[in-house]
């Protein structure tokens, strides 16, 4: 099977060239690139309808809040959730993962204590962090195998009546491993604990179901699923997004004000203090159309046969390890030269034109498990090709050269 | 455009390679580290000072083929070196990591990191022991960042 020639043009930048060769993007974990339908939705609600939304009663406030909400309940139909009241709009996964712990997060006590993996991105483990230091709770670690994956035995041992949360990524955006992460919903929610399921990596990889997973939170990125940065969306069970208390504070967020009390809006605009990033929710809406238009089970198989070819390329290189070895794995893999530093990796191969990423991928912790500082990784998504594999491979291979 | 071997040039692959006064000191006057958050470079440096004069000096970390082999080349010309004149010298390889000035010929060997200037990316690669080093000999700060 091959990514379609059609598949490619829908992404404009993948016809340039950098350094003189062709562009050859493996670097999707950091941020994937973006359809022609998103550009042209944003291009054209900045062209002919921006306006603040909900305040106005002009036309082109009621275009752009009709766009604006239409995003929303596009999301909520695509991950099938309840109600539109359960998606709230952010800046992105960090924003959406930083609105749980410092809201829901007012709700524990000391002694209470809330479960984060060792292979978690920085931003699902230094908000809980915080909120542990500011609220006296322990932050307890699930610990990975030497194949980077969650043991689950350990995860079960360590739950226990004093787990408040328990927060997981869905897919680690550096090993690439997806977690059982239905399973361990279950197992959390049957000591009471309440589960945030990080979704930056996985959604532009496979179709979400949150009601069918049962998760409380699942955490979103715009830029990491064909829409712009500096948008993402928060899930949220009703029940619990009601009884939080608000994140920020200001317009938008408000039924009414005086200056003895502020009666604060419903769900899900209790959550989404000033004027919002109108045209980032309009790409956003745009990029779920996109990949509502996708057929996830012809792309899991495309996307896992790339990634065999490439692991099996990789290993043929002598001198390279792979890091990890998750039986389940998505869209990542990173690996590693016993010599070779993870920067000079990226240096050269862009110049043939290659984007990988190179270093700790904000997550330290798993560096500091696998003891290494840096780690080159090629992340890929449906739109990559056995060539792109192939340039890479060979630019790899220079790298040898040099450092021979 | 420039090639790689600009960069990558036999100079700095021998000086990563084989880095010169690599190693930890028992008895230094002043113990440096140097980090570079971006990428997690590190380094730390390890001078004694006699009579105003770098007298001693060695360096451990790991880190790219650049930043290791900058260090190694640093302590290399710094040895011996009186104080100021090392901090004169730091300026100088400042100014040809970061302008676009003519290269100085004084440089020596050091000129063969004039490379990085192509690649903005690496920079900090390239300064970080410097940076690490005039810190130290400028003022008291603990632990050097890039950043
Ligand atoms: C697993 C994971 N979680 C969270 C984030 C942060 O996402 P955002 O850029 O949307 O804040 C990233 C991005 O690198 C990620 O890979």
């Amino acid at each position: 099977m091959n990514s379609s020639s059609q598949t490619r043009k829908d992404f404009p930048i993948l016809e340039r060239n950098i350094n003189n060769k062709p562009l050859v993007y493996l670097d999707n974990a950091a941020s994937t690139q973006r359809p022609l339908s998103v550009i042209n939705a944003v291009s054209n609600y900045e062209m002919n309808y921006h306006s603040n939304v909900h305040r106005g009663v002009h036309k082109l406030s009621e275009l752009s809040t009709n766009a604006f909400e239409s995003s929303r309940n596009k999301i909520k139909n695509y991950i099938n959730a309840e109600s539109e009241r359960e998606i709230i709009f952010t800046r992105g996964a960090t924003e959406s993962i930083n609105i749980v712990a410092s809201s829901f997060g007012q709700s524990f006590k000391s002694g209470d204590e809330i479960m984060v993996s060792q292979m978690e991105h920085h931003s699902n483990i230094v908000p809980w962090q915080n909120i542990c230091k500011k609220n006296n709770l322990k932050l307890i670690m699930i610990p990975i195998s030497k194949d980077g994956e969650i043991i689950l035995d350990e995860f079960a041992k360590l739950l226990n009546s004093n787990t408040k949360l328990v927060a997981i990524t869905h897919v680690s955006n550096a090993l690439g491993t997806i977690n059982p992460i239905k399973k361990m919903i279950h197992q959390a929610h049957e000591k009471g604990a309440v589960v945030i399921i990080d979704g930056a990596q996985a959604m532009s990889h496979m179709k979400i179901d949150v009601t069918e997973l049962d998760c409380d939170f699942y955490a979103m990125s715009g830029h990491k699923m064909f829409a712009p940065t500096g948008i993402g969306a928060l899930y949220g069970k009703e029940k619990l997004l009601d009884g939080m208390p608000p994140y920020q504070f200001g317009g938008e967020m408000i039924l009414s004000v005086n200056f003895k009390e502020t009666i604060y809006n419903e769900l899900p605009y209790k959550f989404e203090a000033g004027t919002p990033n109108i045209s980032g929710v309009i790409g956003l809406g745009a990029a779920i159309d996109y990949l509502n238009n996708l057929n996830f089970d012809d792309i899991k198989k495309y996307e896992l046969n790339l990634l065999n070819y490439l692991s099996e390329k990789l290993l043929q290189i002598s001198g390279l390890k792979i890091i990890g070895k998750p039986k389940n794995r998505s869209g990542v893999i990173s690996f590693m030269f016993d010599n070779i530093h993870a920067h000079d990796i990226g240096t050269i191969v862009d110049k043939e034109g290659v984007a990988i990423r190179t270093g700790h991928h904000c997550a330290q912790p798993i560096m500091d498990f696998y003891e290494v500082s840096a780690t080159a990784r090629a992340s890929i998504a449906h739109y990559n090709t056995k060539n792109d594999i192939d340039v890479l491979i060979e630019a790899l291979n220079k790298v040898k050269e040099i450092f021979s | 455009m420039t090639d790689l071997t600009d960069l990558y040039k036999q100079v700095i692959l021998d000086h990563n390679k084989n880095p010169r006064n690599f190693g930890r000191m028992k008895k230094a006057d002043k113990v440096i580290e140097g980090f570079n958050p971006l990428c997690g470079d590190k380094i730390t440096l390890y001078v004694c000072l006699k009579k105003n004069t770098l007298s001693k000096i060695s360096f451990i970390g790991t880190g790219c083929a650049i930043s290791i082999a900058s260090s190694s080349l640093m302590t290399e010309k710094v040895l011996g070196m009186k104080i100021d004149e090392s901090i004169l010298f730091f300026n100088k390889i400042h100014k040809m990591l970061t302008s676009n000035d003519p290269i100085n010929d004084d440089l020596g060997k050091l000129n063969s990191l004039a490379g990085v200037r192509e690649y903005p990316t690496r920079i900090k690669c390239a300064s970080l022991a410097w940076h690490a080093l005039n810190q130290t000999l400028t003022s008291k700060d603990k632990v050097i960042s890039t950043e």
